[in-house]
């Protein structure tokens, strides 16, 4: 009796999780399996006219990734982004948040509406307004630079400013999102810890270093993987601020994904590229993951 | 990410250099020219109706695919065509220059291409290679009003592939020089010199003249065409073995392509990408820089937005050549009519395209937007005979050259204006960026190779056409 209703029960289950169930194998699983079995043939321009000259090709696709100069420019173009603009970006989020939080600001509500700003303002929109900041002859940031003595330089069309620019772009855009998860995360910490430390007679910097980065260890680990897999898809910044250019300098794994994929129509070869930066971000959030884990114990 | 995609793509141009000067040129009069055309349009049908003699003649529907502005200004040629075949009735759908390809694919692949349409012909060989193309050969041939004689040959080549026409040419597009009278002038130069070392010898007068912060001419780094124009005008084939390799590292391809890196080096022209340009009009009003290589639809644009007072002081130039005006080529750009080989309605769309292709209806076409008549008789009238910056473009449109008709062109063209840019900036040596420009094609048209060498095995005698 009882047997039968646990069967009943696990059956009624199933049947609940089932519409979610097949949505994700048509939408999700489903995709995924077709776009890994892609990446093993050379799925082109020409198969889309007539399928019968798609080669499957095994790994070729991805051993001519690892050896196009491309792919390495991206790559590192990449990781410039997620290494210096990742922890940049949470920074600067903190930051935020903290000033934000401060007992004695005032118009919190003013301040965290004009810093959360960006993060709902179009992309598009304003890559062209900070294009026009960055211009090296009329931009508003090389006038200042001008004023100031130093030399103007010229942000989106310098090799070596290129990146720099579009971090420096991207921060502004994303730190309020992080900006709210750690208001929050601050707003959790009972206020009884700062005011016992404060007795012990911790100053304000080693109340924040022991009370409050503790405290906000969760949010860290969130802020991070989130932030870290987001980086990694830089992708809309250098479409449309720079196109990749100048001489590839701002060129990311998505956009020569989709350069791959959706303009010369080499599908097999981008869906690979699709599958190794999959296998770069898992690294990454288990790395991560691990470093949290050891603090923590 | 859609919506950034197409926003991108409207504004910035990822699908070429051609798409965001023009989709810019279009926007103006969009608003006056949306509501008369569909009054008359209704009152057109109305008439044809009513002229119609029998109610038992059956109407075929033809559908027509035009791109941006074209895609406007036609539906005026359209009622025309309607009135002379009242049995066909035209469907036209105006597509975005910005999404005209993909959805041009999407068409394709989903079985739902229109009758007839408009095509940039740099897509013609990608179009012909997924099968989507009717070749026309056959069309051709039986028709009194479509004779090859009668365009500009440069443009009817590039509507050939292996041997077979896919493509009317419908309008001309080209490149040559727009330059500052004034500024020429002041520097002893009366026009644009006609050969390469005189034409360096007046860019450096120039730059002498107007010093560092200016330049002689402006060569936009995010531009593959004046590199490649420079290749062709040299004499490089730009690919070899039937499309089937880069010929980059040629020595006509060297020449020319150290004469245009000299150009940045020597500090004639700016190393910028034309995102750089803030204003494009005011820089050239500034005299920022003294020449610019363009296009057809600059012309109404520097009428309409330079200051009147300097109406006076442009011109248009053919470009000047290695070895004198007849080397002074240029590329052999524009959009033609292809029919689809999965339509039903052939006959009927391919009396619009000669309908189209009528000198009169050229011209016409000139006077309601501005682009350039691929037929040459059409540019006896008088309008277009009487303009003077016209006539440079008439010049030039008889020394023009196709680039190879090869499906991968835009990829590889991406590659050169990579490379180029690479050499510009000091980053590779000129002749190392060719060799690697050489390598990355080859790679880029392995499938190609492959396709032809197995192609006489798997379709016995299909020399040229692939029907």
């Amino acid at each position: 009796m009882i047997l039968k209703n646990q069967l009943t029960q696990t059956r009624a289950g199933w049947l609940f999780v089932a519409p979610a169930l097949a949505l994700i194998g048509v939408f999700f699983v489903g995709p995924v399996v077709a776009s890994l079995l892609l990446s093993f043939t050379d799925f082109d321009i020409y198969a889309i006219g007539d399928l019968g000259t798609a080669r499957a090709v095994g790994l070729q696709n991805y051993s001519r990734i690892l050896s196009d100069r491309e792919f390495w420019t991206a790559l590192r173009n990449t990781f410039t982004f997620v290494v210096v603009g990742g922890p940049l970006s949470v920074m600067v989020s903190l930051g935020a948040a903290l000033l934000v939080n401060v007992r004695l600001a005032r118009f919190k509500g003013a301040f965290r509406v004009i810093f959360f700003t960006p993060v709902v303002t179009t992309l598009v929109a304003v890559a062209i307004v900070w294009r026009y900041l960055y211009h090296p002859r009329y931009g508003l940031i090389d006038q200042g630079l001008a004023r100031l003595g130093l030399a103007p330089v010229d942000w989106l069309g310098d090799p070596h400013w290129a990146m720099p620019a579009i971090i420096l772009f991207s921060v502004w855009k994303n730190f309020g999102y992080n900006m709210l998860i750690f208001v929050a995360g601050l707003q959790n910490i009972p206020e009884e810890l700062y005011e016992a430390s404060k007795i012990d007679g911790a100053g304000a910097w080693a109340r924040f270093r022991h009370v409050t980065v503790p405290a906000l260890g969760p949010t860290f680990l969130f802020v991070g993987i989130i932030t870290m897999i987001g980086q990694f898809q830089l992708f809309a910044e250098p479409y449309v601020m720079t196109q990749g250019g100048p001489v590839r300098s701002t060129v990311s794994i998505i956009l020569l994904m989709y350069e791959q994929g959706f303009r010369w129509w080499r599908m097999g070869y981008a869906a690979a590229v699709a599958f190794i930066l999959l296998l770069i971000v898992l690294a990454g959030t288990m790395l991560q993951l691990r470093l949290q884990r050891g603090e923590q114990r | 990410m859609k919506s950034v995609t197409e926003g991108g793509a409207a504004g910035f141009g990822f699908t070429g250099p051609r798409v965001p000067d023009r989709a810019r040129a279009q926007v103006h009069g969009r608003f006056q020219r949306r509501l008369a055309p569909r009054g008359c349009f209704v009152l057109a049908s109305l008439l044809a109706v009513v002229s119609c003699e029998p109610a038992d003649r059956e109407i075929t529907t033809v559908r027509f695919w035009a791109m941006g502005r074209e895609g406007e200004v036609v539906q005026e040629l359209v009622r025309d065509f309607e009135r002379e075949n009242p049995e066909i009735k035209v469907e036209v759908q105006q597509i975005p220059w910005s999404a005209a390809h993909e959805k041009l694919l999407t068409a394709h692949v989903g079985h739902a291409t229109p009758d007839v349409a408009q095509l940039g012909n740099t897509w013609i060989a990608e179009f012909e290679a997924l099968r989507a193309l009717e070749p026309l050969g056959p069309w051709v041939a039986r028709s009194s009003t479509v004779t090859p004689e009668g365009f500009f040959p440069g443009i009817w080549a590039t509507n050939v592939v292996d041997g077979e026409p896919y493509g009317v040419p419908w309008y001309v597009d080209t490149r040559l020089i727009f330059y500052r009278k004034d500024i020429l002038a002041s520097a002893g130069y009366q026009t644009v010199p006609d050969s390469w070392d005189e034409w360096l010898a007046a860019m450096r007068a120039i730059k002498r003249r107007v010093g560092p912060d200016r330049f002689a001419i402006l060569l936009p780094l995010n531009e593959w065409t004046q590199p490649m124009i420079l290749g062709l005008q040299a004499g490089s084939p730009l690919l070899r073995n039937g499309g089937t390799r880069g010929a980059f590292g040629g020595p006509e391809f060297r020449r020319a392509f150290a004469f245009y890196v000299d150009l940045y080096r020597e500090g004639l022209a700016p190393p910028l990408s034309n995102t750089e340009v803030a204003n494009l009009y005011q820089e050239f009003e500034r005299g920022y820089f003294a020449m610019y290589i363009t296009g057809p639809w600059n012309l109404g644009e520097f009428r309409r937005r330079l200051r009147p007072e300097l109406q006076d002081a442009w011109g248009t130039a053919p470009l000047p050549g290695p070895t004198g005006a007849a080397s002074g080529l240029s590329m052999a750009g524009g959009s033609s009519l292809v029919l689809f080989r999965d339509s039903k309605r052939k006959p009927a769309a391919w009396r619009l395209v000669e309908f189209l292709s009528r000198p009169d209806q050229q011209a016409r076409f000139y006077h309601l937007c501005g682009d350039l008549p691929a037929r040459q008789e059409a540019w006896r009238d008088t309008a277009l005979a009487a303009d003077e910056e016209m006539r440079a473009f008439q010049i030039q449109l008889g020394r023009v050259a196709p680039w190879p008709m090869v499906p991968e062109w835009e990829e590889i063209a991406i590659r050169l204006q990579d490379e180029t840019e690479r050499a510009v900036r000091g980053r590779t040596p000129p002749d190392s960026a060719l060799g690697e420009l050489d390598r990355s094609v080859d790679r880029m048209l392995e499938k190609r190779r492959w396709l032809l060498s197995r192609r006489p095995r798997v379709r016995p005698g299909a020399v040229g056409g692939r029907g």
